[in-house]
């Protein structure tokens, strides 16, 4: 991982002082990693992806705010309230029946914090990294998503330069639901690109 | 996990939903519900002193009077020393 592709390294005071701590508590035994692993696990899988999910119900609802949102991400993402570190330069990438789209970090775990929260663990996998570049379709087929063979797939590399959130196409049968309706069916993981809707 | 903890007012809100900036910022509330579950302390053990820095220094950063508030919480505790954090603090982020 390079600098000027990514984050710093270089910690802040405040974050090298709560390794340590981590570090040594449970070095003594008296945390556990997998109970600390087990709460950010919550956090990533409860908390945060609501809000991409409202862009996304935004966009399916507004055609004039899709437009935004897919010329500027950062500006129509903010217009919504979502902004901050890890949210900037923002792109949107659109499914479409023919194009589905999937991101990755393949360096690290470039991810857009304020519209999908934390990034859940498999996103940060060795295997995850290289295997959505080297083979994205067997991927997401065993990740529970089979993309038809005449659609192309778009793999989407994440950076400190650039950080996607895919678009997901609005399901069939959904004419009728409001927009915080949608929000409640979009999920983080179509908007990752591993999850059809 | 039980559900208490989470509850509380002194958890980082923003429209009802936990918030962080930055992946330290969940690890470091995750260390301070661990760890008073584990020693079957009060949240409020951590929590009081969350108040303090933050009362000691309104405008740091949210994240940086919670690990102030973690690390008085754990030598207070007798569980580690300022010096032996010195020496466990890593240089670099470990891959995420």
């Amino acid at each position: 991982m390079t600098a000027e592709h990514h984050h710093p390294a270089e910690l802040a005071p405040v974050e090298a002082r709560v390794a340590a701590i981590e570090s040594v508590l449970v070095e003594k035994g008296i945390i556990d990693p997998d109970a600390l692993d087990a709460i950010v696990q919550h956090f990533e899988d409860n908390l945060g992806p609501m809000n991409g999910a409202k862009v996304v119900a935004r966009a399916w609802t507004d055609p004039a705010y899709k437009e935004r949102l897919l010329a500027d991400g950062t500006a129509a993402i903010a217009e919504l309230g979502f902004e901050g570190p890890q949210g900037e330069l923002m792109v949107i990438v659109e499914n479409t029946p023919d194009v589905h789209n999937l991101v990755v970090c393949t360096l690290c775990s470039c991810y857009p914090w304020p519209t999908l929260g934390l990034p859940p663990k498999w996103y940060k996998a060795p295997a995850y990294r290289s295997r959505a570049v080297r083979e994205p379709r067997t991927l997401l087929a065993e990740m529970g998503a089979v993309i038809p063979a005449d659609v192309e797939i778009r793999v989407w590399d994440s950076s400190a330069e650039a950080r996607y959130l895919v678009l997901p196409m609005r399901p069939d049968g959904t004419a009728d639901m409001s927009e915080e309706q949608l929000a409640g069916i979009v999920t983080r993981d179509s908007m990752i690109g591993v999850q059809r809707l | 996990m039980t559900a208490a903890p989470l509850d509380d007012e002194s958890l980082p809100r923003d429209n009802g939903e936990l918030v962080f900036e930055a992946p330290w910022q969940a690890r470091a509330l995750a260390i301070a519900v661990a760890l008073t579950e584990e020693l079957g302390l009060p949240w409020d053990t951590f929590r009081l002193r969350l108040m303090d820095e933050i009362a000691n220094d309104p405008q740091r950063p949210y994240y940086e009077s919670w690990g102030a508030a973690l690390e008085s919480m754990v030598v207070d505790l007798d569980l580690t020393t300022p010096a032996a954090l010195d020496a466990a603090a890593p240089t670099e982020r470990a891959p995420l």
